[in-house]
């Protein structure tokens, strides 16, 4: 019972995965919020579009059988329920289309001027980060790799697959660029919480933005199929309060 | 270690789009041309090369002084 109560504790307060889960993970970031809600205002309209579409269904199935209709009626034409089923689904569209652009392109926008800059480096199997904004030369001073736990060193209460041994920190409440590329084969850096998939590709960076909303740790995982071990490179977030982002960054070794 | 300053390059209407490849690239060939012009020790520089050291991966900024040093870096100098 006592392990349980463990589990509990430990992995509750973390924005990871849960087994059989069917809807989102808990939104840390703004962009992450407008996808749920966009998913949701879409999913009206799917259940709208599916009972009606089943109601018509079931309906005709069960008034027009060859007993009480022998001679079927041969109507081939009929322009004002033509004009209705045109414009009437266009318009729904519209109402799925607008919303759906307006997301797409605020998260595509570069336009605020991010307080740090992280570089998030793709190798087969494992990540790199690079904070290189207080750099003095061109040798890197803050960069570390983050591998995967193995099976085998995972202490009570940390996901199998998902924990890494150096996870990166970044401040919460910030507006941070995230510059995600790849060193060998195409990788994909992906924080479902956060709202972030951006795919790594060896030549290219890829910048996106993210400012975290609340303290926590975030998990995610490899996104693309990179090789033997794609499952084994997770993303571990953990966005901690400026203070102690600066301490942070003081103390790294 | 000093109190660090939160800053980084700023964004730029050059690269306004997720692809900042070029981003990285142009602002190391303007702090290199900029040191070209005004001198090794120039204090106008440096803002130059804190931003390519924040958008460049270090593996790039590696192969590009090499590549400056044997004289077939490929960009414009």
């Amino acid at each position: 019972m006592i392990v349980h109560e463990w589990l509990f504790l430990t992995i509750a307060p973390c924005d990871a995965a849960e087994p059989w889960q069917l809807g989102f993970q808990d939104a840390a970031t703004p962009m992450m919020q407008g996808i749920t809600d966009l998913h949701h205002d879409i999913f009206f309209f799917l259940i709208l579009i599916l009972v009606f579409v089943l109601w018509m269904l079931v309906r005709a199935l069960w008034h027009f059988d060859y007993k009480k209709h022998p001679i079927p009626q041969r109507i081939v034409h009929g322009t004002t329920i033509e004009i209705l089923r045109t414009i009437l689904p266009s318009i729904i569209l519209m109402f799925i289309a607008i919303p759906s652009f307006a997301l797409l392109y605020s998260m595509d926008e570069v336009v605020v001027d991010p307080a740090i800059t992280i570089k998030a480096i793709g190798h087969q199997w494992y990540r790199t980060y690079e904070y290189s904004d207080y750099n003095s030369s061109d040798e890197q001073s803050l960069t570390f790799d983050s591998y995967m736990i193995t099976e085998d060193d995972l202490e009570l209460g940390q996901s199998r697959l998902l924990e890494v041994d150096n996870r990166v920190v970044l401040p919460a409440n910030t507006h941070l660029r995230m510059i995600v590329t790849s060193a060998d084969v195409p990788h994909s850096w992906a924080v479902p919480s956060s709202g972030v998939k951006c795919h790594a590709v060896p030549g290219r960076s890829n910048q996106t933005s993210i400012s975290v909303q609340r303290e926590g740790v975030y998990y995610g995982q490899c996104s693309r199929f990179c090789g033997t071990n794609h499952a084994s490179m997770p993303i571990v977030v953990e966005a901690v309060s400026m203070k102690d982002y600066g301490s942070w960054v003081q103390n790294f070794e | 270690m000093a109190e660090i300053e939160i800053k980084t390059a700023p964004a730029d209407f050059r690269f306004p789009t997720a692809n900042q490849t070029r981003h990285c690239f142009t602002r190391y060939i303007e702090y290199h041309k900029c040191t070209a012009a005004k001198g090794e020790g120039s204090g106008d520089c440096q803002k130059f090369a804190q931003y390519y050291r924040s958008l460049c991966p270090g593996e790039w900024i590696e192969r590009w002084n090499e590549q400056r040093e044997n004289g077939n870096f490929p960009g414009p100098l």
